[in-house]
């Protein structure tokens, strides 16, 4: 479905460039829910907002490639298009849940006029009422009453707000939703619901979810494959059993190494040190200086990310 | 050099007393505006004791369950409508002649919070920070006895007074300074540790190196945590006892393998039944996929979308 190519996206001047993702490859497939995850700073939401197409605030692609192929499944139409020109495609082929979600309707307008001002044209046929009916139905199955559609947002809890987000860019029935952090302040049942609705949704359409989280245990509940970013790079992608049962990448494996389960109390032990800066990043592997495998070659050359089993990539000289 | 001063008298485990008691202990806020006279219970008639031998106390719930009004209370920033708090015997709360004043308090209880960036001056160097709180906890009387409390405490947390030395919090990562504040609760040798939501805000890789350092302190120096967290993977992990809240109250109470790891009260059992744990996978995610696939084969009727769970 989008292809990027050697993509290195950033904020700053050409002179003083600092990327925050860097000469990343990844494919997204047609009917997956794929998973990015990372720490705070690793370039998730950057990598989300390029796969989007929504360079503002200052973001830039300085090089490499986004291509994005569309396929309609009435139609069996495709719409071919680059990164410059996913706008067009907005809350129709593609809808965006942004982080923070729960603070981005606009406050003087009730719910229901928000959600129908996003809506496509197709999503508009029939009559005011037919419609409503619709959205509240659709609403219900993410646990909101009718009465929300009457609100405005600051009368709905911020649970509520960062639901509504998620069914709107749900309803308009899009090839692709990308869902950056869309669950983080929710509470766990209220996160359980929300999570497979969207899984539902997608097994019905049969588009693509990708989903950024810094939770890990979300990326195993419902992903299919998972990209895991360390400062900037991808450094592992793959199925998501396989990865969370033999993790190629040291970083994977040390970061699935370090949470604890209930059940058991055998001693976890967290990653010394702290990822580089992007602003100056290290020659060579990025994660050498915290890794207990680093050789002399892990901090000359960067190593590339390459297919090291069938559809599981990852980016160590050695594994 | 250090501790020249007089210690207040602590509750020590040798007394038998229990390091916290809560009793029937209730916060009501009023709710619906300036003249309504509707009021809501954010904590409920709570109960609970923490016994003499150094622990970890977890309370665990979901936002609004009243467990962060809960460590308020405790930490004296909220006073509570109704119901008491001991502190190794003593009052906490009410006018009673032996109440614990605020500088034993201090001295006795300190707090860790969630955002170590929220935690300490943005235009004062840390050293001299942490100076001025064994300074004014009358740890320490000059600088220089300060530097030497001031480094004990932060090499309890594996950091060394050079690590600080002239520099601000944007100096930091969020991990690292998570320390400094634990380093920073040490500086008067407590006897309990508040500490609210503590790792929600720090990186999964090095989530479990300010858990263990939790676990190092209550054993090599006897200090007592109340552990409030949304987090039961890491409650289970460190805890010694785990108490469960919902809308105000406890409504489960034990040792964390047996109220986790085999939960028998209902919400418990909700609340654990939607964690997304790593090696068990939500059974609807499964019937989800079998239904896509029946779907696929035009087995049986195609359901109309609803919630799941």
């Amino acid at each position: 479905m989008i292809e990027l190519k050697n993509v290195r996206a950033g904020y700053g001047t050409p002179e003083a460039f600092v990327a925050a993702v860097d000469d990343v490859t990844l494919t997204v497939h047609d009917n997956e829910i794929l998973g990015i995850a990372g720490e705070s700073g690793c370039g998730k939401s950057t990598l989300m907002r390029t796969l989007y197409g929504d360079f503002s605030g200052g973001l830039k692609m300085a090089g490499g490639k986004v291509t994005g192929n569309f396929t309609d499944p009435d139609s069996g139409r495709t719409t071919t298009s680059e990164a410059a020109g996913f706008q067009d495609l907005w809350w129709d082929v593609m809808s965006y849940v942004p982080q923070g979600s729960m603070s981005v309707l606009n406050p003087i307008m009730k719910v229901e006029k928000q959600i129908v001002d996003a809506l496509p044209k197709r999503e508009k046929k029939g009559s005011k009422a037919d419609l409503r009916q619709r959205i509240v139905e659709f609403l219900a199955g993410f646990g909101l009453p009718e009465t929300v559609l009457d609100s405005y947002p600051h009368q709905l809890s911020g649970g509520m707000r960062q639901r509504v987000l998620v069914a709107i860019a749900a309803f308009v029935r899009p090839r692709l939703i990308l869902a950056d952090e869309p669950t983080t302040a929710l509470d766990v049942v209220v996160q359980k619901r929300i999570l497979l609705m969207l899984v539902e949704i997608q097994r019905r359409l049969k588009n693509t979810l990708v989903l950024v989280s810094h939770d890990l245990g979300v990326h195993y509940q419902i992903t299919d494959r998972i990209a895991i970013a360390y400062a900037g790079k991808i450094v592992e992608v793959g199925p998501t059993a396989e990865v969370f049962e033999s993790p190629r990448h040291p970083y994977t494996e040390a970061l699935i190494g370090a949470l604890p389960r209930v059940g058991q109390k055998g001693e976890r032990v967290g990653l010394e040190g702290r990822p580089p800066s992007l602003a100056s990043p290290p020659d060579g592997c990025r994660f050498a200086a915290r890794c207990p495998e680093a050789q002399a070659i892990c901090r000359q050359s960067s190593p590339p990310l390459t297919d090291k089993a069938p559809n599981h990539a990852s980016a160590c000289h050695f594994r | 050099m250090t501790q020249d001063f007089p210690t207040p008298q602590k509750p020590s485990a040798s007394q038998g007393l229990p390091v916290l008691e809560i009793n029937a202990l209730r916060k009501l806020y009023r709710a619906g505006g300036m003249f309504s006279g509707k009021q809501i219970a954010a904590v409920d008639g709570v109960s609970l004791t923490l016994s003499p031998q150094p622990q970890v106390f977890s309370i665990v719930g979901e936002s609004g369950s009243g467990k962060t009004t809960l460590a308020r209370m405790i930490l004296r920033l909220v006073e509570p409508t109704s119901g008491e708090i001991r502190l190794g015997g003593r009052p906490l709360t009410g006018r009673h002649r032996d109440r614990i004043d605020d500088f034993e308090f201090r001295r006795l209880v300190q707090p860790i919070f969630q955002n170590p960036f929220e935690a300490f001056s943005a235009y004062l160097p840390l050293d001299s920070y942490l100076i001025n709180t064994a300074k004014n906890l009358k740890v320490a009387e000059k600088t220089t006895d300060g530097a030497d409390v001031v480094e004990d405490a932060l090499r309890s947390v594996g950091l060394s007074f050079d690590r600080v030395r002239g520099k601000f919090i944007r100096q930091f990562s969020g991990g690292e300074l998570q320390r400094i504040s634990i380093a920073r609760a040490l500086i008067p040798n407590p006897r309990l540790i508040v500490a609210d939501e503590p790792v929600s805000m720090v990186d999964a890789s090095l989530r479990m190196n300010i858990v263990n350092l939790f676990k190092t302190i209550k054993e090599e120096k006897g200090v007592s945590f109340v552990y409030i967290t949304h987090d039961l993977s890491t409650a289970y992990y460190l805890s010694d006892s785990v108490v469960i809240m919902n809308k105000g109250k406890i409504v489960d109470a034990g040792a964390p393998q047996d109220i986790l790891a085999n939960p028998r009260e209902a919400y418990t059992r909700e609340l654990m039944g939607a964690i997304p744990r790593l090696g068990e996978r939500w059974t609807e995610i499964e019937q989800i996929k079998a239904d896509a696939l029946a779907r696929d084969a035009g087995v049986g009727e195609a359901q109309p979308l609803r919630a799941r769970a």
